[in-house]
């Protein structure tokens, strides 16, 4: 197979091109390695709550007529503090917490979308903040992302060893002199930010894919921390890169040659990597009984 | 208010609080809130693909949950409970997100969607709306017991012969039908409020599960009676109302906790597991 074939015309000389894929990589990144925790953790419905409560966040910026991503970080930061305030650092309450913040903001939401499409004659509005669109990013955005990326894995950087600790065993870290409540807090408010870039690539509502599914793929091949975040990280980009070529072939395919959703793509090329990912350990037990 | 479209409105604002409230109840007992969430909100996915085919809504719907459920429930065996309803989520997502970008017409009809559309509900929608709850209350009647065992004391249910995974598939799928049926009309995102707000607050009042389920409807009839009177009144979309009345809910069944748990110092309720009366 030839490379025109793979890559369609334009597509390294596309603009939007080349700041999907800078932005993919980057957002790619930052989700796997704040992901891996969030997986280790068992909050996924945290950061699935996060990303939907970025749809308030979202439609509230459309209203003051702010960038959306100031938004999705608003909204993030705020759901994250109240789901900490609430109670998500106990484990019985943890999904009780997640989900009061989560309805209560999504019922503003549901008010904010009703006053983007009255006031401001929008009805698009919720389309794009729900499925969000990679190429849709403009280059003065760019350094905003690389920034708040780099502030994030700064942040995890800085958590990692009292983090770590405290995923293992909270007790252990508590006895350790580590302020295990603290290093939680600042652990959601990266999960915060790390979702609000996600939701920004490839919308609210599939943030959760990049966030959970390259940790999930990797924790099953490694136990090994650090090499789990790598290869998340190596995953989510493989997917973003791929879903992106994806896309963008698929301008002229049917059923109306305006092309297949970015977002589409990357989910599913995500959804199979962590189903491929079972297979070892199948085979292993396979391979025991049989 | 109480006049014509009006009246299927609230008649079916009744139906889905009262199933809400009470399989709400063994959500918030099982610690599933994510699933609950989670289901209803990819069920979405199967609305667009049936408007995209030109079938019944519910169809597309009921199809996608119980997929939804299903996988949850098989994957959820190998993989982390947590980590396979994101992914199941985020791939029914994927696949609705598909959908929308082939059909021609969009925006109203899939907000709507999301966050319900109560008013708007015609006569039509009643009977099958009604028929889904009855199902759904038949199949927590049948699975009371068992389920209450296996949602408290899994292992205590296994030896008794109470398979916990059958339960599990058995919950997952009373909550798809719930979704089903709900959806179409507090929409996707908010039959979650209701499902987790109203049992949620009433186990902070009540320890006895049979009184917590009655509660747990009564709060949810409330929330849903004073939803649709607020939005008729102030033209508001009616998931704002259900989202916030979940979340004060909850505040005043944790305040009550708080004042009671106060009072009764030494009588370690922390927590209380809840006694089963069998």
């Amino acid at each position: 197979m030839s490379a025109a074939l793979i890559f369609a015309h334009g597509f390294f000389s596309s603009e939007d091109v080349r700041i999907a894929i800078v932005v993919g990589a980057v957002v790619a990144v930052v989700s796997g390695t704040v992901g891996t925790f969030t997986v280790m953790r068992g909050q996924s419905f945290a950061g699935e709550a996060l990303g939907d409560i970025g749809i308030t966040g979202g439609s509230g910026a459309f209203l003051f007529g702010v960038g959306p991503l100031w938004g999705f970080v608003a909204a993030g930061v705020v759901a994250a503090a109240a789901m900490e305030l609430i109670g998500i650092q106990r484990p019985r309450g943890r999904d009780l917490a997640t989900g009061i913040v989560l309805g209560a903001a999504l019922g503003l939401a549901a008010l904010l979308l009703y006053l983007d499409s009255t006031l401001h004659n929008t009805t698009g509005a919720g389309r794009t903040i729900l499925f969000g669109s990679v190429f849709a990013v403009s280059v003065g955005t760019l350094p905003l992302i690389a920034g708040l990326g780099a502030g994030v894995l700064a942040l995890i950087a800085l958590l990692y060893r009292p983090l770590l600790l405290s995923c293992v065993s909270a007790e252990m870290a508590a006895a350790r002199g580590i302020a295990v409540r603290a290093v939680g807090a600042a652990y959601l408010l990266a999960l915060a930010l790390a979702v609000a870039l996600a939701a920004i690539s490839i919308g609210a509502i599939l943030s959760t894919a990049l966030l959970i599914g390259p940790a999930a793929t990797a924790l099953r091949l490694t136990r090994r921390p650090g090499l789990a975040i790598a290869v998340a990280g190596l995953v989510g980009v493989a997917a973003m890169w791929l879903g992106i070529l994806l896309a963008y072939d698929s301008y002229y395919w049917p059923p109306k040659e305006t092309g297949w959703p970015v977002s589409f793509f990357v989910v599913t090329l995500i959804f199979l990597a962590y189903l491929l990912s079972g297979l070892p350990a199948l085979l292993r037990r396979r391979g025991r009984s049989g | 208010m109480f006049s014509g479209f009006m009246v299927n409105a609230w008649t079916v604002g009744s139906i889905v609080a009262v199933v809400a409230g009470l399989v709400g109840f063994f959500t918030v007992l099982r610690g599933s809130a994510f699933v609950a969430h989670a289901i209803p909100n990819g069920s979405f996915a199967g609305a667009a693909g049936a408007t995209l085919l030109g079938i019944n809504t519910l169809v597309g719907l009921g199809a996608f949950s119980l997929l939804g459920a299903l996988s949850i429930g098989v994957l959820g065996r190998r993989g982390r409970h947590d980590v396979v309803t994101a992914l199941a989520l985020v791939m029914m997502l994927g696949l609705g997100a598909l959908f929308l970008s082939f059909s021609a017409q969009y925006a109203p009809e899939i907000e709507s969607l999301l966050f319900g559309e109560v008013l708007g509900i015609s006569a039509n929608q009643v009977a099958p709306t009604a028929a889904l709850a009855v199902a759904c209350v038949a199949a927590i009647v049948a699975l009371y017991r068992p389920l209450m065992l296996s949602s408290v004391l899994a292992e205590v249910g296994e030896a008794r012969g109470v398979s916990a995974f059958a339960m599990e598939l058995c919950f997952l799928v009373v909550v798809a039908l719930a979704a089903t049926m709900t959806v179409p009309v507090v929409g996707t995102l908010l039959i979650f409020s209701l499902m987790i707000g109203a049992p949620a607050a009433a186990r902070s009042f009540t320890d006895r599960p049979l009184v917590a389920m009655a509660l747990s409807v009564a709060i949810a009839l409330v929330t849903v009676w004073s939803a649709i009177a607020a939005s008729y009144e102030t033209n508001y979309p009616v998931g704002f109302f259900v989202g916030s009345a979940g979340a004060v809910a909850y505040a005043l069944g944790r305040i009550w906790a708080g004042w009671r748990g106060g009072r009764a110092v030494g009588r370690a309720v922390v927590n209380p597991a809840p006694t089963i009366v069998t």
